[in-house]
C-alpha cells in the first residue's frame, strides 16, 4: 500500500495549478527535510512553554463527485493530527471570514489574518476508480506567502487516512523543522476480562487509534510486541506452548514463528537491532535472567551478560553500537549501558528509586524509562549518560515507554488502581506537556510505535 | 460452600473450553482462582486435592524477594515428600509477582521464585525431570485489589500437578 508523492508547480500567471510528476513512489521518510521558512511561522518544540500556533484547515475542495466524502474527512484528519500535538490550535470553521472556493485561487491573506490564523492549509481531492489524489499547500499567513511548495499524494482510496497523515506530517515538518510522526502505526496488547483472568491479544492500529486490526487471538497470553525497523514484522512474547517464548510475526500475513526454543528456559523482552538482523532479548534459565542476542533467523545465540542478578529490558542505540538495559546487580533495578557485543556495563541511573524498561530514542539523544519511587510510577527521559533526568508523568502505574518516530513524543501504558483497574494508552511530549489518552476500544497495554511508514 | 460452587463453575468452563492440556488447573495453567477443580478428596492423601489443599500448593514471598520463608520451607518439605510418594505426577512450578513492578522485571522475579521452589524440591529428593518452572510475572494475580493485603497473596509460587510420569 504505497503512497506516491509528487510536487505541484504553481503557474502564477494564470493561477492554474499544474501537477507535474517529479518522482514516484518516494516515501516522505526518504526525503530530505523540506526547506523551513526563516520567518515567524516556526515552532521550536524544545521550548519550555509554547503558545499553540493557530491554524486553519478549510475543508479540502472536492474536484469530482467521488471525492466528495473524502474532501472533508481528510481535512479533519489533518487538523486532528496537528491539534493533537498540542503545538497547534485549530481555528474553527465558523470563525472563518471567507472560505476557500478554489484550490487554485489566490489566498485572501487579509481574511485569515483577521482571525489570527498563522498557518493556512488548503487542499483539493480527486478520486477515480480505486485511487485518490490529494493536492495541498501550506501558507504563512502573516508573511503573505506559501510555506514551501505545493505537493500531491496519490494512493488507493482505502489509504485516505494515510494520505491525510502524510499531509499533516509535511505541515508539521515545515513549521517545526522536525520530521513528523503521524503516518505511523502502533502495535499493542488489547486486553479483556477481569484482572485475575485477563485475555490478551496483539493488535495494531494507526497512531491515532484508527484502523484497529487484531494480529493474534486470545488463546495464549501475549506480551510486549516490538516493531522491526521497517515496521513489517513484530517481535513479541507468547505463552503458546505454556511457557513464555519470543515469536516473530509478519504483520501483512499475520504468520508467526517461534524464534528459538530451548527446553526449560523462558525468553522474553525482545527487540530488534537497528538493522533488523539481530534480536536482543532476555533468557531465564534456572531462575537467572540474562541478556542474549540471536539472528532474526533464529541462529547464532550469543550471551551478552553473565551475572546472578536480573538483566532484562534491553534496547539498542539507533547506531547499533550500544545496548541500554536494566539490572538489579546493585541491589535494585537501575539502568546500564554496554557495548552491543557485551562487555563492561556502565550504570547511568543514580536518582532515588528504581529504574526499568529503558528505550533508546530514535534520534539517539535520550533514553526513556519507567521509574518507581515512593509508591508512584513515572515515565521519564534522561540523556544517554544519565544526566538531565526529567520525569514526564506520575501515577499509580505508568510503564513501558515507546518513542514516536521523530523522538519528540512518548506513548506508554497507564493502569488504574484496584479491583476494576485496567490499562490504557497515553502519550506525552518529551517536555512533559500534552498528556493525552490514546483512544482504544478496550483496555490496552504495551504499546510500541512503528517507524514512519513508507 | 463457596469453594464448591466455584469448583462447579470451573468444571463447566473446562468442559466447554476443551482444554487440550492435561493439567490439573484452570486453562491458564494457574491455580489462581482459589477454587480450581482438582481430582480427588482433600482427605485422601494420594489425591491431588490433598496436595493442593491439605498440604498447600503455594508459598508466599516478601516484596521483591525470592528467598523461602521458614513456613514456606516446611510446606515445600511436605510437597517434596508427597511427590516422592506419588510418582505418577509431574509438576509445573509457577512463579508470580504482585503488580508493583514493571512487566519484564516481574517476569524475571517470578522466574527466581519458581526456581527457588524447584531447587528446594530437588534438594529434598524430587527428580529434576519431574519439575518444570514458568513465570507469569504480574500477569495472573490471584487477588485483584491494589493493597498489600492482595499483593501478599499474589507474590507466590504455585506447584501445579500434572498427570503423567516424567518424559525426559
Amino acid at each position: 500500500m504505497s503512497i506516491n508523492l509528487k510536487k505541484l508547480i504553481l503557474e502564477r500567471s494564470s493561477g492554474a495549478v499544474l501537477a507535474v510528476m517529479v518522482m514516484a513512489a518516494v516515501s516522505v521518510f526518504g526525503l530530505s527535510r523540506p526547506a523551513v521558512a526563516e520567518g515567524p511561522l516556526r515552532i521550536e518544540i524544545t521550548d519550555g512553554v509554547i503558545e499553540p500556533l493557530p491554524f486553519a484547515v478549510p475543508d479540502f475542495q472536492a474536484e469530482d463527485g467521488a471525492a466528495g466524502e473524502y474532501a472533508r474527512s481528510i481535512a479533519r484528519v489533518v487538523a486532528a493530527d496537528l491539534a493533537g500535538t498540542g503545538l497547534f490550535r485549530e481555528i474553527p470553521a465558523d470563525a472563518f471570514v471567507s472560505g476557500v472556493t478554489s484550490f487554485a485561487s489566490p489566498v485572501a491573506y487579509a481574511d485569515w489574518k483577521t482571525i489570527n490564523a498563522q498557518a493556512l492549509i488548503t487542499g483539493a481531492v480527486s478520486a477515480s476508480g480505486d485511487s485518490i489524489n490529494v493536492k495541498f499547500r501550506v501558507y504563512d499567513v502573516f508573511s503573505g506567502q506559501p510555506l514551501g511548495e505545493g505537493l500531491q499524494f496519490s494512493g488507493s482510496i482505502g489509504s485516505w487516512r494515510r494520505v491525510a497523515h502524510k499531509v499533516a506530517d509535511i505541515v508539521y515538518s515545515r513549521i517545526t523543522g522536525e520530521s513528523g510522526y503521524f503516518d505511523s502505526r502502533v502495535v499493542f496488547v488489547a486486553e479483556t476480562g477481569p484482572k485475575n483472568a485477563k485475555r490478551k491479544r496483539l493488535a495494531i492500529m494507526d497512531y491515532d487509534g484508527a484502523n484497529v486490526q487484531y494480529l493474534t487471538d486470545s488463546s495464549a497470553l501475549v506480551l510486549a510486541p516490538r516493531f522491526s525497523p521497517t515496521g513489517d514484522r513484530v517481535l513479541y512474547t507468547s505463552y503458546e506452548t505454556g511457557f513464555p517464548q519470543v515469536y516473530v510475526l509478519d504483520v501483512a500475513t499475520v504468520g508467526r514463528q517461534v524464534l528459538s526454543q530451548q527446553q526449560g528456559t523462558m525468553t522474553f523482552a525482545p527487540r530488534f537491532s537497528p538493522d533488523g538482523r539481530t534480536v536482543v532479548y532476555s533468557l531465564s534459565d534456572g531462575g537467572n535472567t540474562d541478556i542474549y542476542t540471536m539472528d532474526i533467523s533464529g541462529g547464532n545465540p550469543r550471551r551478552l551478560t553473565s551475572a546472578p542478578s536480573i538483566e532484562t529490558a534491553p534496547s539498542f542505540s539507533p547506531d547499533g553500537s550500544q545496548i541500554v538495559f536494566e539490572s538489579d546487580r546493585s541491589g535494585n533495578q537501575q539502568l546500564y549501558v554496554m557495548p552491543a557485543g557485551g562487555g563492561e556495563a556502565t550504570r547511568i541511573s543514580f536518582g532515588q528509586g528504581r529504574y526499568g524498561t529503558p528505550v533508546w530514542s530514535p534520534r539517539g539523544d535520550l533514553i526513556a524509562f519507567t521509574k518507581q519511587n515512593a509508591g508512584r510510577f513515572h515515565i521519564g527521559v534522561m540523556r544517554t549518560d544519565g544526566s538531565e533526568e526529567r520525569l514526564l508523568t506520575a501515577s499509580f502505574l505508568d510503564e513501558g515507554p515507546t518513542w514516536a518516530p521523530n523522538g519528540r513524543v512518548i506513548m506508554f501504558a497507564r493502569e488504574s488502581q484496584g479491583a476494576t483497574g485496567a490499562p490504557a494508552l497515553y502519550s506525552v511530549d518529551i517536555s512533559g506537556r500534552n498528556l493525552r489518552r490514546v483512544v482504544t476500544e478496550g483496555a490496552a497495554s504495551d504499546p510500541a510505535w512503528s517507524p514512519l511508514l513508507k | 460452600m463457596k469453594r464448591f460452587a466455584m469448583a462447579t463453575l470451573v468444571v463447566g468452563a473446562l468442559a466447554l473450553s476443551a482444554c487440550s492440556k492435561d493439567r490439573l488447573g484452570d486453562e491458564y495453567g494457574t491455580a489462581g482462582l482459589g477454587g480450581d477443580f482438582v481430582a480427588g478428596s482433600p482427605s485422601d492423601p494420594k489425591s491431588p486435592a490433598y496436595f493442593q489443599q491439605t498440604i498447600g500448593d503455594r508459598v508466599l514471598f516478601a516484596i521483591d524477594q525470592s528467598s523461602l520463608s521458614p513456613e514456606g520451607a516446611d510446606l515445600l518439605t511436605k510437597q517434596a515428600a508427597w511427590l516422592m510418594e506419588n510418582t505418577a505426577y509431574t509438576a509445573v512450578i509457577e512463579g508470580h509477582a504482585d503488580e508493583q513492578g514493571t512487566r519484564e522485571y516481574n517476569l524475571a522475579l517470578g522466574a527466581r521464585r519458581a526456581s527457588a521452589v524447584q531447587n528446594f524440591l530437588i534438594e529434598r529428593g524430587v527428580a529434576p525431570n519431574r519439575l518444570q518452572t514458568v513465570s507469569y510475572g504480574k500477569e495472573r494475580p490471584l487477588e485483584i485489589c491494589s493493597t498489600e493485603l492482595c499483593y501478599a497473596k499474589n507474590r507466590r509460587a504455585v506447584t501445579v500437578l500434572a498427570a503423567g510420569a516424567a518424559t525426559s
